[in-house]
Order: C-alpha cells, then sequence, then structure tokens
C-alpha cells in the first residue's frame, strides 16, 4: 500500500527533477530485479537439465535451505546500513542453538514458543554485548564482533563441552516447527517471509528505520539533526543478534543434531548474501528485501550445482564472482547514477 | 510553535535583543579556544561575525549550535537562559546552523534531509509521506528555489547543499540562524540567491548571524558586527561609517600596511610554458608562460576551469593535446611523478583532502613530498623529519603545539602553511598554488602572501589561481583570466582592474567564444 502511495505522490510532483528521482528509482530497483533475474536464470538453466528442480517439493527445500541465511541478512543488513558490520551472527547462531536445545531437551514440557523466545532473548542479549561496545566505548564494529565472535563460540563450545543433542532428545513440537508445513508453505519460511515484511516496512516507514539509513549515510550530519546514534546503532545490533538467536532455535528445530560447531563460518555468507543482496557496505543504502533476494539466490545457486553435477568446491568460486560482479555492477550503477545527477545540478544552477 | 509566533510578533515592534550570549569560554586541554565570547543577535538584523582564523568564531558557532558546552558564560534567548545539551536542543530552541561544508546524507533524498528525525507522522507513527512532500514543496517555493523533495543530495551543489540546510532552518521556524563561512565555495551568482535568501529570513524576523572572512559581503548585509580577536570579542557595534580597512585593523589590532606585497622582481628566463593545452569537455587551447621570479595570476569564476588547468599541468588529470615545457624540458602527461623531477610543486585547492594526510603528524605531512631526500638507505630518520618541518615552521611561523601533533588539531590557516611547507621544502622552481588563502584569517593571508613574494623574490615562477580581485590584483605580475575553459584575457600588472578582470571572466563570451 504503502509502495502505491508514493507511486502517486512521484506521479504528482512538479515536472523538477521527475527524471532524477526516478533515474534513483530504477538503480534502486534495479538491484532486486536484477536479482531475480539472475535467480530466474539459475532456476531456468537447472530445470532445463533437470526439471524435477522446479517441482514443488524442490522449491519448498530451496526456500527452506535459504530461509535461515536470509533470516540473520535480515539481521546484518540492520546493521550495515548503520556502517556497521555483525561479523558474530555465526557464533550468536551456534551458542543460541545449543542453548535452545539443552533447553528443551532438558525440560520436555516446555511451549514451543519458550525456545524461540528464550533464542530471542538470549541473541538479543549477545546483541546488546556487540552494540555497548561498538557504541559506548567507539570501537569499530568490526574489531568488536571479530572478538565476539571467538567469544561466543568459545561458550558454546564450553557450554557443550563435546556433547551433542540429538533430534531423540527434542520434543515432536519443536522438531514439526523445523520441517513441517502450512497450507504447502514451511513454518520457517513463512516465519522468514514475516520478519522481513516487517522490517522491510519498518526501515522505510518509522523514523528509527530512516534514522539508520541517515547513520550509515552521513554518522557527523547524524549526530548534528540530533539523532542518538549511539543508541540506534545499539539497537541495530540488538536486533540482529535477536534475528541470530531467533535463528539459533531455528536450526536447532530443522536439524535437530546441534553440537558446539553449529553455524561456524556463517557470517560471511550472510554479509556475501547483504552485499549481493545490494546493501551499500559503507551503509546508508539497501533493503531487507535485497539482502533475503540474495541469501536466496546464494543458496539456490549452492542448489542448482549440486543438480548440474558440478563438483561442490566450484560453489564457493561461483560465490565469491557473484560478490566481486555485484559489487562491480553496484559501483558502476552508482557512478551513472551520480554523473546524472551532477548534470542535472550543473544544467539548473 | 506558539512560542515562535509570539516571539516573531515582539521581535518586529522593535530590535531587542533576540540571542544573548554572555563572555562564554571555553578550552580544550590547555588550548583556550574561547576566552570572552559574547554576541548579541536582535530579531530582523543580519549581524556579521569576523575574526582571523583561531580567533574563537568557530568555536562561539559551535557553542550556539550545541556542539559544544561552554566551560563558562551564559546563554539568552529572548531573556529566558538556556543550556543546550547538544544540537537537538539548540534546534528545538530555535537556533540552526549552516556551516560551509553543509553536512547532508548522500543516500538520503532532499526532504527526508530536510526533516530527518522530525518526519510528520500519521496517527500510526507512521511517516506520513506526502505530507512530507507537501511541506518541503512549501519550504522550497518560500525560498524562491526549485528543488526536487525526491531527488538524493548526492551530486548537489553546494550552494544547492546550504539551501537545503536553510530548508531545515526554516522547517523548525528556527528564529536565530548562523551561517558558518556559507560563500565561501560558491560562486558570484550563487553568493546573491544566498544573500536574497538571507534577507528574506531577515525580514520575516530572523535573526541571521553572518560569519565570513569576506569582509566585502559582511558590509553588503550586515547592518551590525562583532569582531573577534584572540578568543574575545573586541568590538560590537553598528556597520555604518565603518570600512573594510576599519574591520581589518580591529581583527588584527595593528595596522596592516601591506596586505598584499608582492615586490617588484626583474623576471627572468621562461620557466613554464604551457602550449594549446586541451582537455576536452573542460578546457581548450591554453597557451601561457610563467618566467623566474614572476607571479601569475590566475583569474575567472568557480566553474571557469582554472584548477583543472593547473591539475593537467601537473599531470594529474591527463590531457587531450597541448604541451606543458618546464624549463625547456617537455613533460610526459598525467604524471605528476615527472613534473616533481623537473621541479614543480603544486599546492590544491582542497588542502583536507588532497593537500594534507588529516592523521599524520605535523612533522610527517611536512617532509611528505621529500622523502626521496630525506632517505638515508632505505630509512627515513624520525630527527632528520623532525628538524626539516621544524625549520620550516621557524620559515613560515606555524603556531603549533608539538610537531607530533596530527595536522587535524591545527586552525585552517597553519595547516595551509603545512601545505606549504610539504612544497617549499622540495625548493621547486615553479610553483602551482590554488586558492592558497582560502578560508585563512587575515593576517595568515598577509603571511601566505609575503612568502609567496620571498618565493618570486627567490626566482621561483608562480602560477597563483585565486578567486579573489583583490589578492589578483596585489599579487600577481600578469592576470590570466578563463572563462568557460578558455584564456579570455592576459592582462599585464598596471592595466589590471577589477573591471577588466571581471569583464573577461563573465562577458569573455566575446573573445572566447570564437575558439
Amino acid at each position: 500500500m504503502s509502495v502505491s502511495v508514493e507511486r502517486a505522490e512521484r506521479a504528482a510532483a512538479g515536472d523538477h527533477g521527475r527524471r532524477a528521482g526516478r533515474l534513483v528509482d530504477a538503480a534502486l530497483r534495479f538491484r532486486e530485479l536484477g536479482i531475480l533475474l539472475v535467480l530466474a536464470l539459475v532456476v531456468a538453466v537447472t530445470a532445463a537439465y533437470n526439471p524435477r528442480f522446479v517441482s514443488g517439493q524442490s522449491i519448498r527445500d530451496l526456500l527452506l535451505n535459504a530461509s535461515i541465511v536470509a533470516l540473520l541478512a535480515v539481521g546484518q543488513t540492520l546493521v550495515v546500513v548503520t556502517r556497521n558490520v555483525d561479523l558474530s551472527v555465526g557464533s550468536v547462531l551456534g551458542l543460541t542453538a545449543f542453548m535452545t536445545g539443552d533447553l528443551m531437551a532438558g525440560h520436555q514440557g516446555l511451549p514451543v514458543v519458550l525456545a524461540l523466545l528464550a533464542g530471542l532473548a538470549f541473541g538479543a542479549a549477545c546483541g546488546a554485548v556487540n552494540g555497548t561496545v561498538t557504541a559506548a566505548a567507539r570501537v569499530p564494529s568490526l574489531v568488536v564482533t571479530l572478538g565476539t565472535l571467538y567469544v561466543f563460540r568459545g561458550l558454546d563450545y564450553a557450554w557443550a563441552g563435546g556433547r551433542q543433542i540429538n533430534a531423540a532428545n527434542l520434543p515432536e513440537g519443536l522438531l514439526t516447527l523445523g520441517s513441517g508445513s502450512f497450507l504447502g508453505v514451511p513454518y520457517l519460511v513463512a516465519i522468514t517471509v514475516v520478519l522481513v515484511a516487517v522490517a522491510a516496512y519498518a526501515l522505510r516507514s518509522f523514523r528509527s528505520g530512516r534514522e539508520l539509513y541517515a547513520i550509515g549515510s552521513n554518522p557527523d550530519a547524524a549526530v548534528l539533526a540530533g539523532i542518538p546514534v549511539g543508541r540506534r546503532v545499539l539497537a541495530a545490533f540488538v536486533a540482529s543478534g535477536a534475528v541470530a538467536g531467533l535463528a539459533g532455535a531455528l536450526w536447532t528445530a530443522r536439524f535437530g543434531t546441534v553440537d558446539a560447531t553449529a553455524g561456524t563460518g556463517f557470517e560471511l555468507q550472510v554479509i556475501a548474501a547483504v552485499v549481493v543482496g545490494g546493501v551499500a557496505i559503507f551503509g546508508g543504502s539497501g533493503s531487507v528485501v535485497g539482502a533475503a533476494l540474495g541469501a536466496l539466490l546464494l543458496s539456490t545457486i549452492g542448489s542448482a550445482l549440486v543438480v548440474l553435477k558440478v563438483p561442490s568446491f566450484w560453489l564457493q568460486a561461483a560465490v565469491g564472482a557473484l560478490l566481486v560482479g555485484a559489487i562491480a555492477l553496484d559501483r558502476l550503477v552508482g557512478l551513472r547514477v551520480a554523473s546524472a545527477l551532477r548534470q542535472r545540478s550543473v544544467r539548473r544552477g | 510553535m506558539a512560542q515562535a509566533g509570539g516571539s516573531t510578533a515582539s521581535s518586529l515592534t522593535a530590535g531587542a535583543p533576540l540571542l544573548l550570549l554572555e563572555h562564554a569560554a571555553k578550552s580544550f586541554g590547555s588550548v583556550q579556544a574561547l576566552e570572552d565570547g559574547s554576541i548579541e543577535l536582535r530579531a530582523g538584523e543580519a549581524h556579521g561575525l569576523v575574526g582571523e582564523n583561531g580567533a574563537g568564531k568557530s568555536t562561539l558557532v559551535k557553542i550556539l549550535a550545541g556542539v559544544y558546552r561552554p566551560d563558562a558564560g551564559r546563554l539568552l534567548l529572548d531573556g529566558r537562559e538556556l543550556r543546550l545539551g547538544g544540537p537537538a536542543d539548540a534546534r528545538a530552541a530555535g537556533i540552526a546552523v549552516i556551516y560551509q561544508e553543509p553536512t547532508l546524507f548522500p543516500d538520503l533524498s532532499v526532504a527526508e534531509n530536510i526533516f530527518m528525525g522530525r518526519q510528520p507522522l500519521t496517527l500510526g507513527r507512521r511517516i506520513d509521506g506526502r505530507e512530507l512532500r507537501r511541506r518541503v514543496e512549501a519550504l522550497m517555493e518560500r525560498l524562491g528555489v526549485p528543488l526536487d523533495p525526491s531527488r538524493p543530495a548526492r551530486g548537489l551543489s553546494i550552494a544547492d547543499q546550504q539551501i537545503v540546510e536553510i530548508a531545515k532552518a526554516l522547517s523548525f521556524e528556527a528564529r536565530v540562524i548562523v551561517m558558518d563561512e556559507p560563500t565561501a565555495a560558491l560562486s558570484g551568482a550563487e553568493v546573491a540567491r544566498l544573500f536574497a535568501v538571507a534577507r528574506a529570513l531577515r525580514a520575516q524576523g530572523a535573526a541571521v548571524l553572518f560569519v565570513s572572512h569576506r569582509l566585502d559581503e559582511v558590509l553588503d548585509l550586515c547592518q551590525r558586527v562583532t569582531v573577534m580577536r584572540d578568543g574575545r570579542q573586541v568590538f560590537t557595534g553598528p556597520l555604518d561609517g565603518l570600512t573594510r580597512d576599519d574591520l581589518v585593523r580591529r581583527m588584527v589590532g595593528r595596522e596592516l600596511g601591506a596586505m598584499f606585497p608582492k615586490q617588484a622582481v626583474a623576471s627572468g628566463d621562461v620557466a613554464l610554458s604551457v602550449r594549446r593545452l586541451t582537455r576536452e569537455g573542460v578546457f581548450a587551447d591554453v597557451s601561457f608562460d610563467v618566467r623566474h621570479g614572476e607571479i601569475v595570476g590566475l583569474a575567472g569564476l568557480v566553474g571557469a576551469g582554472r584548477s583543472e588547468v593547473a591539475r593537467a599541468v601537473f599531470g594529474i588529470d591527463r590531457r587531450d593535446a597541448g604541451e606543458v615545457v618546464v624549463e625547456g624540458r617537455r613533460l610526459p602527461a598525467a604524471s605528476p611523478t615527472a613534473a616533481m623531477a623537473a621541479g614543480m610543486g603544486y599546492v590544491p585547492e582542497d588542502r583536507r583532502e588532497q593537500g594534507l594526510v588529516m592523521d599524520l603528524s605535523i612533522a610527517r605531512n611536512a617532509s611528505l613530498a621529500s622523502l626521496g631526500r630525506l632517505r638515508r638507505g632505505v630509512f627515513i630518520r624520525g630527527a632528520d623529519e623532525r628538524r626539516l618541518a621544524a625549520d620550516w615552521a621557524a620559515r613560515l611561523r606555524l603556531k603549533y603545539a608539538r610537531l607530533g601533533d596530527p595536522v587535524a588539531a591545527l586552525s585552517g590557516g597553519n595547516q595551509q602553511k603545512v601545505v606549504l611547507a610539504k612544497w617549499l621544502a622540495r625548493r621547486p622552481t615553479v610553483l602551482i598554488v590554488d586558492e592558497p588563502t582560502r578560508g585563512i584569517d587575515v593576517a595568515t593571508k598577509a603571511e601566505v602572501h609575503r612568502l609567496l613574494s620571498d618565493l618570486a623574490g627567490d626566482g621561483v615562477a608562480v602560477l597563483m589561481i585565486s578567486s579573489e580581485l583583490p589578492e589578483i590584483l596585489g599579487m600577481a605580475d600578469r592576470v590570466l583570466v578563463m572563462h568557460e575553459g578558455r584564456l579570455t584575457a592576459e592582462l599585464p600588472r598596471e592595466e589590471a582592474t577589477e573591471e577588466r578582470i571581471m569583464l573577461a571572466a563573465t562577458a569573455g563570451a566575446a573573445s572566447g567564444a570564437s575558439g
């Protein structure tokens, strides 16, 4: 609905700058459309080789595989638009996955919702640590979260102490959440879609959401504009942590088997998805929808390569090439847009 | 809102003080940036604030902006004492600051830039996009400037960025509008537009504080003026009857007999020869010579292509045609290394971005272009570096605490001295300086002029780009004027007048359009 209102406004706008406005819109939409296009291409090529790739079950699996990374990508986007980064998400996921597994295995009667809430709360606490050190002590988030990446993973190992939690010990309800579906839509996918929608709406339509972009676009100006930069950055980290915590609980629900290594190295996949999804790594622009689509694209390429019987080590090369290609393309489009905008200023001025 | 309306009404009745800052002091560590800052702004009045760099103007402005909390003194608005805990408080009180380089959000739209943090909301606390757009369009109409609210701020000219800032000020009914060096980067037409806006604000009952080094502009726009020197207010009063020289005398506290002290030097052989230099779409067919001992001024309006010519001569930008000859030797295109080896130095326009490494120390910056000479084996000795820096710091009368301090800690004028030191340490035979005194206080300006003059006296060929006509007229032995990428006039010192230069710089079409 909000999109249609915006369009109407744009249509009603004066003649001035309509072109520039459209240009920028096009550049922003271009990214999401571009990902969809590449996605369609990957699916089409793979389906031509093996038509079962587009069967209902296969598509469900594709979405299911992408959903946990997509979730993390949503949280990560909130942090990255503020010109920060959260490298600890993989470790937070691992830690909360084990924690919720341990909790549910130990107390069989607990409701499933409690597992999700526990994961959410614990993840938020981890995020609060990241956010507080970053915002209050002004340590670059790259360093802070690189540190907590190891700290949280260390805690995970200490807690697990070599143990492994198996599906057999987990309550049925939790496992159903991980693999079941409602009207053909897996619960996990539904949760992810809802979260993406909520985050997209919040980033677009609320002051605090716009302020995250403002902070990433120009931190000094954000301070001068009276934006509580520290609080907003802290909130972004708490949100990212909470989402990672939720993803950890869902991880346990989906895989049933959890040890201390769950989610190791996940942070790089997530950041790759965010960047491929068009979120500027230095903040200020990008959307959660793009980031989620980026996650879907990367995991679909992974599945496609398996179907196409391409050796798995090519996957990493493909992801890397896509990453570099996406950034180069962004840069190119950005330069074109910037020069078009400057031209306009010159002509008018 | 009610408060704002009420005071506007009262302000129109008399020139009562709207904002009063009394005896404000602020120090940073051992440096006393502001000792006794006082200012009185009246509604419906433009007030000039002048003083050298380091006189405490910026500190005073930042106190008004709520960025700094003063150590002493008090701030009264409408007779009520005001304590600003941050920029948001200042804004809420109706004080808006337009900085020299506006700090916008490049990725966000003009509308969002204006209303960031204050976007109109619907009942559900959602941002009301339609209302936002309506308000921004109304503001632009009030300012008489057609800016599209939905275009991103990226790519806006400095002048348009300031308009966005002013629109922001209007949007929260600011009654005190502080403009900190707003015209430094504007062209003549843009300054005129800004002044029209400032006069309109004044007519609407706002108090405008205009901070500028351009005294002519202060005389043009303002009714009263405050002069600051060494962190203190030394004069406040109406501008009626005051001349530029009166202001300068109060700023520096002594007679400046020779503001532009270029001494006559018998010029020698041609040091730099530029022939038919062309860069497509930027400038074309530029030819000139600079002789040893000569200062050649390159005048023109902002955007005429003067800096671009300098960059191409020094080899930073490629050239499409033409040649550059130094001491009889042709320089290869696009090679600053070759230009430096041939004895050329280039002090760029934008010292913060291009001239200095802001986080490095004074000594490191000063020696940066001379590392080859300082090198002993493969190492650079810190002691040599410091000796070189201390030597030049003394010669340029640099004001600093320690050579190990980052240059970011210096005032603008002293930063410019460090950039000059960096190039002078190489003992160049040809020196290109681009706006050598932009944003620099009067006393430092005079020192820079003296320095350039001394260099010419030592036989250095100097090409000086400047937007300030008095500087060009005072310093240059010969004046080149550019208009839209072409040389439109070459005037010897005795023939150069403001009128002739401005004519060539603006109506240069007559002679410039032919080629």
